[in-house]
């Protein structure tokens, strides 16, 4: 039997579906468990069902993107690990370099079916656990404490600052549009500057995608609140990706 | 009332931590302890030499990386959302966004009761989307392979995070283009010099998100003094 026929056996189906599975099951609990509280403590219904909604929509895509992630590394690591890797604690753009970097830490060169053997598998997959396990670890130990001072903090600030929204708040967009601006920066130098600096050498698709979502975005938000079509909000995100994403099927023929 | 609601959250808040902490040892057991149940079905045990090396080689970048995710997100999160969000993964190309996102259509406020529901309720639901669809995937892969891998569809695929960030982008920026320009410029500039720290990019979040705070803090005080 080859590696990879191993690599896709019931066993390991089995071993990896029933971590999901686990996975799966903590998603429900804590999703009901949120749900009932968010009812004990008043919460308006409407607003939670429309958290569940646009919730739902929003993550249909990336998911799509992260299958592709499972399909690439399904022929040089069987189905069954990477499908566990990316279910659970794992991610779509750090999974395939580090499963790369593991590779050549046991010896087989780069990530691939032919060169792989039964203990470099069981190695790599190790390796990819402890590297990327340490956001849970930290989850484990320092939660608790961390989002307590954070309450304390916000509360103090809150007691300071009447009638302007506590800074906490605004820190928390200002950070999101920090990672937003690092994404988007690094696709303009990426396009300015890579293969020799201002050669403009690198992909302009990017930028592009990235101006056509935005574009989506804006006809979304136009048609909620000039034309009162609320319900469009739930999805804005999803359709302006499927927006952009299909406008690169076109500008990438360019 | 108020009262009665408070003690109830105080009880969902403790036993939300219990349960964060219990399933995340008993997860962390499952991940590390595949390997090991594989190997001995393959009859080749992981080699703990080569782990090491290899950890000391590349898995220190990614602690060092998963301590500022943590210091970064769990704010974002609440303690709900963050447990599940770092068991569950793909935090920036999906959980963040989607919680953010939630937290805009309702209008929750950053550490309040409300914020910790909705973001439990928006990481609970994606995630278990994206067990979903790759369950879905897994169980169709090879009738959807040549649709998935389709070298028509490939760029659309490869776009996935940059049509995200572009929709985010206009949604977020709109409001506050007094903040977004100096992180907007500042990196842009610095990846144009330095193109070799676009393999980076995740950490260079943090200096960018340090800006943009900056920037909002100078922003609020003035308020807050032009208010007073």
């Amino acid at each position: 039997m080859s590696i990879l026929s191993q690599l896709n056996s019931p066993v390991l189906y089995l071993i990896c579906g029933g971590i999901i599975l686990f996975v799966a099951l903590v998603c429900v609990l804590f999703l009901v468990r949120a749900y009932r509280a968010g009812l004990a403590i008043g919460m308006d219904k409407t607003k939670m069902k429309r958290t569940i909604t646009s919730s739902a929509t929003f993550a249909v895509l990336p998911s799509v993107g992260i299958l592709l992630g499972v399909i690439a590394l399904s022929g040089s690591l069987g189905t069954p690990w990477p499908w566990l890797r990316l279910s659970v604690i794992g991610a779509l753009h750090y999974e395939t370099s580090v499963a790369d970097a593991a590779a050549q830490a046991v010896g087989i060169g780069h990530l691939s079916g032919a060169a792989m053997t039964a203990k470099a598998f069981s190695t790599i997959a190790l390796l990819m656990s402890v590297c990327i396990m340490w956001g849970m670890v930290f989850a484990t130990f320092f939660t608790k404490k961390y989002t307590k001072k954070l309450s304390g903090s916000q509360s103090a600030e809150g007691g300071k600052k009447s009638g302007i929204a506590g800074f906490g708040d605004m820190a928390m967009t200002a950070m999101f549009i920090g990672l937003i601006s690092a994404y988007i920066g690094s696709y303009l130098g990426d396009f300015i500057s890579n293969g020799g600096l201002f050669s403009f050498g690198g992909s302009w698709l990017p930028l592009a995608v990235v101006a056509v979502s935005a574009l989506a975005m804006a006809g979304f938000l136009w048609l909620k609140e000039k034309k009162k079509m609320d319900w469009v909000d739930n999805f804005s995100i999803a359709g302006s990706m499927l927006v952009g994403m299909v406008a690169a099927i076109f500008l990438g023929k360019l | 009332m108020e009262d009665k609601n408070q003690a109830y959250f105080e009880k969902y808040d403790k036993t939300t931590h219990l349960l964060g902490r219990i399933i995340s040892i008993v997860t962390l057991a499952l991940l590390l302890g595949a390997p090991f149940a594989i190997g001995g079905y393959l009859g080749a045990m992981p080699d703990l030499g080569a782990v090491a090396k290899g950890f000391l080689s590349i898995g220190i970048v990614w602690m060092v990386s998963s301590i500022a995710e943590y210091l970064i997100y769990t704010p974002m999160l609440g303690a709900g959302g963050s447990y599940l969000a770092f068991i569950t993964g793909n935090l920036i190309n999906m959980k963040i966004p989607c919680a953010m996102n939630a937290k805009d259509l309702v209008g929750a406020k950053s550490g309040t009761k409300e914020n910790e529901i909705i973001s439990t309720l928006s990481i609970a639901t994606a995630s278990l989307v994206t067990i979903l669809v790759l369950a879905l995937g897994v169980a169709l892969l090879i009738p959807l392979q040549p649709i998935l891998q389709s070298p028509t569809l490939q760029p659309a695929f490869d776009s996935v995070v940059p049509a995200l960030f572009g929709a985010m982008a206009y949604k977020y920026f709109r409001g506050h283009m007094n903040i977004a320009v100096y992180p907007l410029v500042f990196m842009s500039v610095l990846f144009m010099l330095l193109p070799s720290l676009v393999a980076n990019t995740s950490m260079m979040i943090i200096p960018s998100g340090a800006l943009a705070i900056f920037v909002a803090y100078r922003l609020y005080k003035k308020e807050s003094e032009t208010k007073e």
